[in-house]
């Protein structure tokens, strides 16, 4: 591995900071088992890493590839029912390993700190954040308390929160996901670590958030020039936050190279086709034929908080119509008014020009059959007790009254469709990977033979290689069956992928709606520019570029 | 108003509704307890003309409706009602009070309840935070097993081991806790730490077990593995982070063992000869004294309700989500 580094660490632009003799971590020949199934599975299966001070290696993969293990295994920690099986970490000359764990907690959250990927879950609900920030720093004595509650402050400020002397004093559910996530990297920071293994931290975000998160934490990993290990699925966001990238796939390096290099070059197909997902585009076809029409829609949660604000939208005939928007701003509560399933204050919806009763228990059987839907997660749409003859099996009965043979012919035939074969029919939904789950959910749909679908962000669950490969499917269906799909998501590689129609909302709000391609190119009102402008690019100076446009306060 | 101060308000709202509901449901049942006070003290003999001149008497021959009211009313001022027994037929009224009856009994079981608690609660905690910091341990599965064995023996059994083991072969504490209302504090201890003990070792394993499980629940959560990665020792881990988000369940779980000791210790009190509530209502109903036992019944309501009332403010002051709202 040292030799291919070298190769690279000679490419002039975002220089990789200067290899010292001693690295700060170094990993050799590591392997971890996970205990599952009544034995010992092998997670990571002899990784190398090496880390200088003050660098920032990007780990990427799939989940189930061991990234997280490895994160934090180079803090030298292991999950209950996870066991270091061989090989060595070494930080700063010490062996992690065979050190005690007594005094691996010395340099756990001293040297050594940790992002995770929930904030609202990784921060105790019972204290205050201050004092979770400066806890560890004070316990080992780093610093008297009233310093550390004032340098913590400073961290706040430069990583520009709201009102940083104050905002200490709240309870960690008193203040928003992206605010949370940049208190834990100034709690990360407040010992000044050598060390810091960011775990998926801007994964839960929206992409608005995530990017004001991304830059605070590239800001403040320079300015105190720590080095880090950043774990991410997301290629755009390891482009920006990395020096270097090292890629694993099932517990094992695929290749590592520095950023342009692993960019420009990727030499491993693995590696490459994680780069093609997102070049992946539809041509936008335009139609006139409305099946489904929304029309001034207001709706509300009980009597007090009204979430949607006078909402229209057009679905024509066998189009993909896409409603982007950050989490809150009424994506899902439209496809919930247009189920049926929460009538709206005013406004109403039609289906083939025919008004549909706002509730759901006064709609036909056949109107319910040609609207269907698919859930974010496929695991808790299915019953885990029913079989996937069942599922798929059930909507059949339901509508086209088939039973017996007819049914089963039926159930293997739409099966082919998502290119699952029969051999699925008596399995249970435990037994399934999330896209081959997600793929039964959409049998699950077709089986009602629907002219529409709503798919309330279908692939945010999946990992890039298993969301193409949705993604692929629903086209194919709907040039094969005409369906036309109402797509929520807020990610807009998967919009550019898929739509034919772009409606983004904001607050409860339609901003803008049209053809992709006029909504995807300028001019663009404030709140569409502002979402375009934060989705990551794959190319690493996007930060950088976005950094100085935006200004030094871009919150 | 603060939030939790009216949630406060509506949960006492709440329990004296219950309560209400409670009482119709006890005058209820005592309406349909079979056999008649008059009947029972008049014996088989009696002709049908004194018994019914004796209900008349006792109020008895009024419609149900109109007693429960007048119960219920009294009771709102604070009156429990005169005891049937002490009277007879012969016209002789020796009956007491209500509240004179049950108030000492009631100062027993209250006393006997909270000494057993001062001993059980603690120790309930420690041995199940410390199961939890140790667990799957020697001392984890000594802890469980030894808890659970006392409380699979039935409480008279484990009265009566305790009276043969510190009773007889080591005479360390009287075998009988007939206590009476002259006796000094530290006599009345003395005498009662026969019961309190037996009572310790039926409800420890309970309290035990939950406290373990409400904190190993909280294990698996980010945080506490966020706290584990910032350095933080196993025991402030347990005590510092998982503690304080498990106060709801076990406060909930004490209380509930509380609320045994004052309604579900007749057993025990037997076999101490204690005077407590239990035996009263024990030996009320059958005598069929219904005044009584409509009274202790009422008292048993009211300790529920309170005691889980106390355990749901634990759980809200607890809950920062509650105590500092958005």
């Amino acid at each position: 591995m040292n030799t291919e580094l070298s190769e690279v660490t000679g490419s002039e632009a975002n220089p990789a900071p200067k290899p010292q003799d001693t690295p700060l971590l170094e990993i050799r020949g590591l392997k971890i088992e996970g205990f599952a199934d009544e034995k010992w599975n092998p997670i990571i299966k002899g990784v190398d890493l090496t880390l200088h001070k003050g660098e920032v290696l990007g780990l990427i993969g799939e989940s189930g590839a061991g990234k997280s293990t490895l994160g934090l295994a180079a803090m030298g920690f292991a999950r209950a029912g996870v066991r270091f099986a061989g090989g060595s970490v070494t930080f700063d000359g010490m062996d992690l390993l065979k050190m005690p764990e007594r005094k691996r907690r010395k340099l756990w959250g001293t040297r050594m700190t940790y992002v995770a990927q929930s904030a609202a879950a990784s921060f105790n609900p019972a204290h205050r954040l201050i004092e979770q920030t400066v806890a560890a720093a004070v316990r080992e004595g780093l610093k008297s308390e009233s310093e550390a509650i004032a340098d913590a402050k400073d961290l706040y400020a430069q990583l520009q929160l709201p009102d940083p002397e104050h905002i200490g004093s709240r309870y960690p559910h008193q203040v928003s996901g992206g605010q949370l996530q940049r208190v834990m990297t100034a709690m990360a920071m407040s010992p000044r670590p050598d060390l810091i293994v960011f775990d998926e931290p801007t994964t839960a975000l929206d992409v608005t958030t995530q990017v004001e998160v991304l830059m605070s934490m590239r800001k403040i990993v320079e300015e105190f020039d720590t080095a880090a290990i950043y774990i991410t699925h997301d290629l755009a966001v390891v482009a920006q936050m990395a020096d270097r990238i090292k890629v694993l796939r099932y517990g094992e390096e695929v290749e590592e190279a520095e950023t342009r290099e692993m960019l420009a070059h990727p030499k491993q197909d693995y590696t490459k086709s994680l780069w093609s997902v997102r070049s992946l585009r539809k041509e936008a076809d335009p139609s006139e034929d409305v099946v489904l029409r929304a029309e001034g829609i207001d709706a509300a949660y009980g009597n007090k908080v009204q979430v949607l604000h006078d909402v229209s939208i057009d679905l024509p005939r066998g189009r993909t119509v896409a409603i982007v928007g950050e989490s809150g701003s009424g994506k899902s509560t439209m496809a919930k008014v247009i189920t049926g399933l929460l009538p709206p204050v005013r406004g109403e919806i039609s289906f083939e020009g025919e008004t549909l009763p706002p509730k759901l228990k006064d709609r036909s059987k056949e109107q319910l059959r040609r609207i269907q839907m698919i859930y974010q997660m496929a695991d808790t749409a299915m019953n885990p007790r029913q079989t996937v003859g069942e599922i798929i099996g059930r909507p059949l009965t339901f509508y086209h009254g088939l039973k017996g043979k007819a049914l089963e012919k039926r159930v293997v035939e739409l099966l082919e469709q998502i290119e699952l074969d029969e051999g699925f029919y008596d399995r249970l939904p435990g037994e399934l990977s999330g896209g081959q789950k997600q793929r039964i959910c959409i049998a699950r749909a077709l089986a009602a033979d629907p002219d529409v679908i709503l798919c309330d962000e279908v692939t945010s669950a999946l990992d890039q290689i298993v969301q193409e490969g949705i993604l692929k499917l629903l086209m194919r269906l709907q040039k094969e069956k005409g369906i036309a799909y109402l797509f929520i998501t807020h990610d807009i590689a998967t919009v550019e992928a898929i739509a034919d129609e772009i409606v983004v909302m904001y607050q409860g709000r339609v901003v803008e709606q049209g053809l992709k391609d006029r909504i995807l190119s300028p001019p663009h009102p404030d709140y569409t520019e502002l979402l375009l402008s934060s989705v990551p690019e794959m190319d690493p100076d996007w930060l950088t570029h976005l950094m100085e446009e935006r200004g030094p306060h871009p919150s | 108003m603060h939030p939790v101060l009216r949630t406060v308000l509506q949960r006492l709202a709440l329990g004296v509704l219950t309560l209400f509901i409670v009482s119709i449901i006890i005058f209820a049942s005592v309406q349909m307890l079979p056999g008649d006070f008059a009947e029972a003290v008049l014996g088989q003999a009696a002709t049908t003309e004194t018994v019914a001149a004796f209900r008349r008497e006792l109020g008895l021959d009024q419609p149900p409706v109109i007693r429960y009211f007048d119960w219920i009313g009294a009771l709102a001022q604070g009156d429990l009602g005169t005891s049937f027994s002490g009277r007879a037929a012969s016209g002789v009224d020796r009956s007491r009070e209500v509240a004179e009856l049950v108030g000492p009994r009631l100062m027993n079981t209250l006393f006997l309840a909270s000494m057993t608690a001062i001993i059980a609660v603690p120790l309930a905690l420690f041995l199940g935070i410390t199961a939890a910091l140790k667990r799957n341990s020697f001392y984890d599965k000594a802890v469980s097993t030894s808890t659970l064995t006392t409380i699979s023996f039935p409480e008279f059994f484990v009265a009566y081991i305790l009276i043969l083991l510190l009773g007889t072969l080591w005479p360390v504490f009287p075998s009988l806790a007939d206590v009476s209302r002259e006796m000094p504090f530290w006599d009345r201890v003395y005498t009662t730490a026969l019961p309190a003990l037996t009572l310790t070792l039926v409800i420890v394993a309970h309290m035990m077990r939950m406290t373990r499980a409400a904190i190993i629940n909280l294990l698996a959560s980010p945080y506490i593995e966020m706290a584990r990665l910032k350095g933080e020792p196993p025991a402030r881990v347990i005590l510092r982070h998982a503690l304080p988000n498990a106060w709801a369940p076990i406060a909930a779980v004490i209380a509930f063992n509380l609320a045994y000791l004052v309604v579900g210790v007749v057993v025990v009190e037997v076999v101490f000869v204690y005077p407590g509530i239990g035996q009263l209502m024990v030996d009320a109903v059958s005598s069929r004294d219904i005044p009584v036992v409509q009274a202790c019944a009422l008292i048993f309501a009211a300790t529920y309700i309170l005691l889980n009332l106390i355990a749901d403010i634990i759980g809200i002051v607890t809950n920062p989500r509650l105590l500092h709202p958005k």
